[in-house]
């Protein structure tokens, strides 16, 4: 990178310092903040608690995928496959659940195992093998794909008999007046939480991302690091899974695709670097809910529903751009 | 042969001996498993395979420069699909149709346009905020496909003119339109890359940034020229390849950007940049829709053509780690 | 000297960063066909000085002239164009492009439409490589190339410009004796063609041999101009670091204990061979020797992080295998690495983690780090080690140099290893902390620590070792106690001369 020229250090990069140190500190959750009142300036339902609750709930999803995302882009890697993953789980847990040798209760745990299964191959490269993880998450998406359509023949999934199970419990239940989607993003948001950062594995994440050979050089094992965030994001994705197909109780092979790319635009969002070491769960959920809001709010306005993408776009580079900018002193980049 | 050069050769010549093995093997399987009673190998099946790579092949010459840089963008399969929107949508306008044939190159020149554009915006941002090319095209993909959509919802956009498809399906020497609109941007990007100053910068670039910074060559508006570049061929791709069919859906184009880079890395780029060649990414086109086809005439399905590439490109990049070994003296970071 | 005109001319440069003057009122000039020295200490100000030359840095005050014409120059590309070139120690070239492509990198010769004129291209840079006397022509790949081939495309580099003063930053660091012979003959054709030449190095033979005059900077402050002819070691030394070298030789007063550490036969491939050696409780060990001697190689086999290809290795007396880092620590082997920022810290993470980091699963109260032990292990060593920081909380990246080592040095301390390696202990740090961390190592082998020290400065190795292993090109040629070893007897033994079986 060239070097930043030094020389006389004007006022207005101080300030830009400072003012930006402390936003991107709290930064995002100012920004969304601000972004609350003032759409609900515009429009009062926008605050109103049957909205906020079917928002949340709606982002439980992905939610619930950019949690497990978190993971892999702390410790410094990408996870792409996430989209075609949740295919896979949706489908896959609705055949087993029609399946008389499973049946509803044996096709959860195994359609875990299964997705479990392919996020490990995604340890195993990436981690052991040390492959780039742009490429194989990027080669995996299109291998799951492949073989969602394979296991079902390209037929969509249905359950025959809605009315007689409790599979829907995960997608449409409701317990003590909460969704249960909400409940379960919530659970997993806390308790993955606490282990990034509260638990060893938690901080090892953090310093095989922030610098790997460092790490290394500390004697921390970082292929057994990164296999495990791979473990996590396909768990992530299982759950989110689950969710999907107990929310519609059906699936096409196809429910997860492009979903990569909203997730990893949340947890940008969130303010995790793409480079690793840096971002928390806490932050990812609300990039998530940054993403639901907007969504929501644009809808309230009247606006189509695609232009929510465009919206999305703007806030990505201006959020990263922010915080890029606070850290080198300067708003436009020195690149000559 | 030293074990220095064997390894280089097999670096380099890599993904030709790849093709040539795919070209053997489904001849072999397909007369094996009597699936079919053409032969893999004959002329028109090749000349078909020069057509069927033009759409991402023409995509995949630009992502080399792009990535060359030590770039990449994500968002070329929704230009490819809102320079084919543009086209299309633009011959339905009233002052077009009064044009008559005459509004086919104008419609093309708008197309053409809109790949320019919208490739300048992703260099600009890329420049001016210096926030990393894949986030920037990241949420270009999200923002770009969003126009899309709201362009015309989710309905197909179409115009039929037999003029366009005409001169769209074309065919000299057995080549067709796409075919040799690929083959001249093949040859036109190579020349630029292997003989021009912007194409050597391109190398320097992304080799070593700061020792090509400190020479002075100006970065940014390189990397804006070259996102411009990809942009105009998206834009160019959709042209060839829309002309002929007339109709565009708006999820057109999904993936695009994953084949493009899939291409790419088969023909022996770099993806931190500095090392590449056009001829390579050529073969790596070839070599992915050869398998393509090879699979369908043995009978497999799409579900496994997914599946083989998508391993095929792990397996390139094993054996990519396993040559570029230093062997005993490696340290185990 | 007769009084021409300087080829370069500084007057009164300022250079401040927050917290330190680095550069304090600097003037000295450059004479046309002169080879100039640049002296002074780690952090005396040399490399600031010469990023200010070379266009990196803008001086808070002063002015530099070219000629009889004041400069500014806000860019390395403004700099080259007022004829100053820079050689730098870490080279920067285009390894996958070829040499004529790197000598003319930003300016390819052109023909219409942006075309490259690759004759033209070949023909000059063939030539420029015929004036500099090299066995590779211009169409090699630059990776492709020796250290010392590619330190000659760098200056090839400087001559495609019309060059007033070319500055040379250790230039000989990697070379052979072969190649050093090679680059002085260019420098000679240099100052024929009547270029000013700045000369950094702490090479005294070579200053005494080439230069013609030479400057002295300590504490960023100009300390003096001499003729080389009118000086000697001495002298030179007295001005760079204001005393007499404390060349005091180590004399242990304390018990010296058992073998710790034995190594016998030890090699890796081509990086180094049948190196043996033992390291007792209670002594500190030395390597010296060149860059590219082997001795990190050494320790990072040592430390697991290679495989050696033969030899054994032995703690307390019995064999052992060591297959990765975390395998190295439990044996109780412990590295401070050469490079303490890409490899012994993480920037990103505060100064307590970074320091608790090799044992976080030790740490634990339940399933959660303890973090109040964690903190009591800073705080612990913090005042061993007299770390200055506001607070465990600070980005280990925010610290200087010198308080960054310390971390470092104070995580490993932490894990009671038997066996301490550091691998150049204060590269890069201010000399205050520089005679801390000495004492501290020698304190710590007075505790009892089997330690070993790599080190590429002599006066550190001399006054710290007890015995001295100096190593060249991946040999062991000699081990010093601390009674038999010279200066001279050094440096000829790390230069290959003098070889006898390791003690």
């Amino acid at each position: 990178m060239a070097e930043v020229r030094a020389g006389r250090s004007g006022a207005s990069s101080d300030t830009i310092k400072t003012v930006g140190t402390l936003l991107a500190r709290q930064g995002i959750l100012v920004a969304f903040i601000v972004f609350m009142i003032g759409f609900t300036i515009w429009n009062p339902r926008f605050i109103e608690v049957e909205n906020v609750f079917g928002v949340v709930r709606s982002s439980a999803i992905l939610g619930v995928m950019a949690l497990g995302v978190t993971f892999v882009v702390i410790g410094g890697n990408l996870d792409l496959s996430v989209g075609s993953m949740l295919s896979f789980s949706a489908i896959v847990v609705l055949d087993l659940h029609e399946n008389p040798d499973f049946g509803p209760a044996l096709a959860i745990p195994a359609m875990f195992a299964m997705t479990l299964c392919l996020g490990a191959i995604n340890g195993f490269l990436i981690g052991y093998l040390r492959l780039n993880s742009l490429i194989v998450t990027l080669g995996m998406l299109s291998a799951i794909h492949g073989l969602t359509l394979t296991y079902s023949g390209g037929q969509n999934m249905d359950i025959a008999n809605q009315g007689e199970t409790w599979f829907d419990v995960f997608g449409r239940g409701e317990m003590l007046g909460v969704p249960v989607p909400v409940l379960m993003f919530g659970l997993l948001a806390a308790i993955l939480g606490i282990v990034l950062a509260k638990t060893p594995f938690g901080r090892k994440v953090y310093a095989v991302g922030g610098n790997a050979t460092a790490s290394t050089f500390s004697g921390i094992p970082r292929a057994r690091v990164v296999f495990a965030t791979y473990l996590i994001s396909a768990f992530c994705v299982a759950t989110a899974g689950l969710i999907q197909a107990s929310r519609t109780m059906g699936a096409q092979n196809t429910v997860g695709q492009g979903m990569e790319l909203e997730v990893l635009a949340a947890v940008i969002l969130g303010g995790a670097s793409l480079l690793g070491g840096a971002g928390t769960v806490f932050k990812t959920v609300i990039g998530v809910l940054i993403l639901g809001f907007i969504q929501n709010g644009l809808l309230l306005a009247g606006l189509a529903f695609y232009v929510q993408f465009v919206v999305t776009w703007i806030i990505i580079i201006l959020a990263v751009w922010l915080d890029i900018a606070t850290k080198r002193g300067k708003l436009w980049s020195p690149i000559a | 042969m030293t074990n220095e050069t064997l390894r280089n050769l097999l670096k380099n010549g890599a993904i030709w001996g790849f093709i040539v093995l795919e070209l053997v093997f489904f001849e072999l399987a397909g007369q094996f498993l009597s699936l079919s009673d053409s032969a893999f190998m004959n002329l028109d099946n090749m000349l078909l395979l020069l057509k069927q790579s033009a759409p991402i092949g023409i995509i995949a010459v630009g992502m080399t420069v792009i990535m060359v840089n030590g770039n990449i963008d994500l968002s070329v399969g929704a230009i490819f699909a809102l320079a084919a929107i543009v086209m299309l949508d633009s011959m339905n306008w009233p002052f077009m149709q009064a044009l008559g044939d005459w509004s086919i190159p104008l419609a093309w020149i708008f197309a053409l346009l809109t790949g320019c554009l919208l490739g300048l915006v992703n260099g600009m941002i890329v420049w001016k905020t210096g926030v990393d090319a894949f986030i920037v095209t990241l949420g270009a993909m999200l923002g770009y496909r969003g126009l899309v959509f709201m362009y015309n919802g989710e309905q197909p956009t179409y115009h039929l003119n037999w003029t366009m498809v005409d001169i769209a399906e074309a065919d000299i020497l057995g080549l067709q339109t796409p075919a040799l609109v690929f083959i001249a941007v093949v040859v036109i990007v190579w020349l630029v890359t292997t003989r021009t100053v912007h194409g050597r910068n391109a190398y320097a670039i992304g080799d070593n940034r700061e020792a090509a910074v400190n020479a002075g060559i100006r970065v940014g508006p390189h990397f804006v020229i070259n996102f411009v570049l990809i942009g105009f061929l998206a834009a160019l791709s959709a042209v060839a390849f829309y002309s002929g069919s007339g109709s565009v859906n708006p999820n057109d184009g999904m993936l695009f950007e994953l084949w493009a880079i899939t291409a790419v890395v088969l023909g022996g780029t770099k993806l931190a940049g500095g090392k590449g060649s056009i001829i390579g990414t050529f073969g790596g086109v070839l070599a992915i829709q050869l398998l393509r086809k090879g699979l369908g005439h043995i009978g497999a399905d799409t579900e496994t053509v997914n599946l083989v590439i998508g391993s095929i490109l792990i397996v390139v990049l094993l054996l990519d780690r396993q040559l570029n070994r230093k062997g005993a003296e490696e340290l185990k970071v | 000297m007769t009084a021409t005109t300087p080829a370069l001319r500084l007057e009164g440069i300022v250079k401040t960063f927050p917290g330190v003057r680095a550069l304090d009122d600097v003037s000295f000039d450059v004479q046309p066909g002169e080879v100039h020295a640049l002296m002074g200490e780690n952090g005396a100000g040399k490399s600031t000085l010469m990023k200010v030359l070379g266009g990196v840095y803008q001086p808070d005050a002063g002015r530099i002239l070219v000629g009889e014409k004041p400069v500014v120059m806000a860019s390395p590309l403004e700099a080259k164009a007022n004829g100053i070139i820079f050689i730098h120690q870490e080279l920067s070239l285009a390894t996958e492009l070829s040499v004529a492509e790197n000598v003319f990198l930003g300016e390819l010769p052109r023909k219409r439409f942006g075309r490259v004129d690759w004759d033209r291209l070949y023909t000059v840079t063939d030539e420029i490589l015929k004036r500099l006397r090299v066995g590779f022509d211009a169409r090699t790949r630059a990776g492709d190339l020796s250290i010392a081939n590619q330190q000659m495309v760098e200056i090839a580099r400087a001559l495609t410009h019309e060059a007033k003063a070319v500055i040379f930053d250790e230039p000989t660091a990697s070379l052979t004796d072969a190649e050093k012979v090679v680059l002085f003959d260019v420098i000679a054709d240099l100052k024929a063609a009547g270029v000013g030449i700045i000369y950094i190095s702490h090479r005294m033979e070579e200053i005494f041999k080439i230069t013609d005059r030479i400057t002295v900077l300590r504490d960023g402050q100009y300390r003096g101009t001499i003729a080389t002819a009118e000086t000697d070691e001495e002298a030179v030394t007295h001005l760079m670091i204001g005393r007499a070298l404390d060349l005091s030789r180590n004399v242990s007063h304390h018990e010296i204990g058992d073998v710790a550490l034995e190594v016998r036969g030890l090699s890796c491939g081509k990086l180094f061979q049948d190196v043996s050696f033992e390291v007792r409780r209670g002594e500190v060990v030395g390597f010296y020797g060149l860059v590219g001697a082997g001795r990190t190689e050494i320790a990072e086999t040592l430390f697991g992080l290679r495989d050696p290809t033969s030899g054994t290795i032995l703690l307390d007396g019995q064999e052992v295998r060591i297959h990765s880092p975390a395998d190295a620590i439990a044996r109780g082997i412990s590295l401070v690495p050469e490079d303490r920022k890409g490899q012994g810290l993480v920037l990103g993470m505060n100064c307590r983690d970074n320091m608790t980091l090799p044992q976080v699963d030790d740490l634990k109260a339940g399933p959660f780090v303890a973090e109040g032990a964690e903190v009591a292990i800073f705080d612990q060593y913090r005042d061993r080690l007299d770390i200055r920081t506001p607070g465990w909380r600070q980005l280990a990246g925010n610290l200087s140099g010198g308080n960054q080592q310390k971390i470092v040095i104070g995580k490993w301390l932490s894990m009671h290893p038997s066996v301490l390696i550091v691998d150049e202990p204060t590269r890069g740090i201010d000399v205050g902390s520089k005679s801390e961390i000495h004492k501290l190592l020698r304190e710590l082998a007075a505790q009892g620590y089997a330690v070993v020290v790599i080190s590429s400065e002599m006066p550190e190795v001399l006054h710290v070792a007890d015995r001295i292993v100096a190593m060249y090109q991946g040999r062991v040629v000699r081990t010093f106690t601390s009674e038999e070893v010279t200066e001279d007897n050094l440096i000829q033994a790390i230069s290959g001369i003098g070889g006898q079986a390791a003690a």
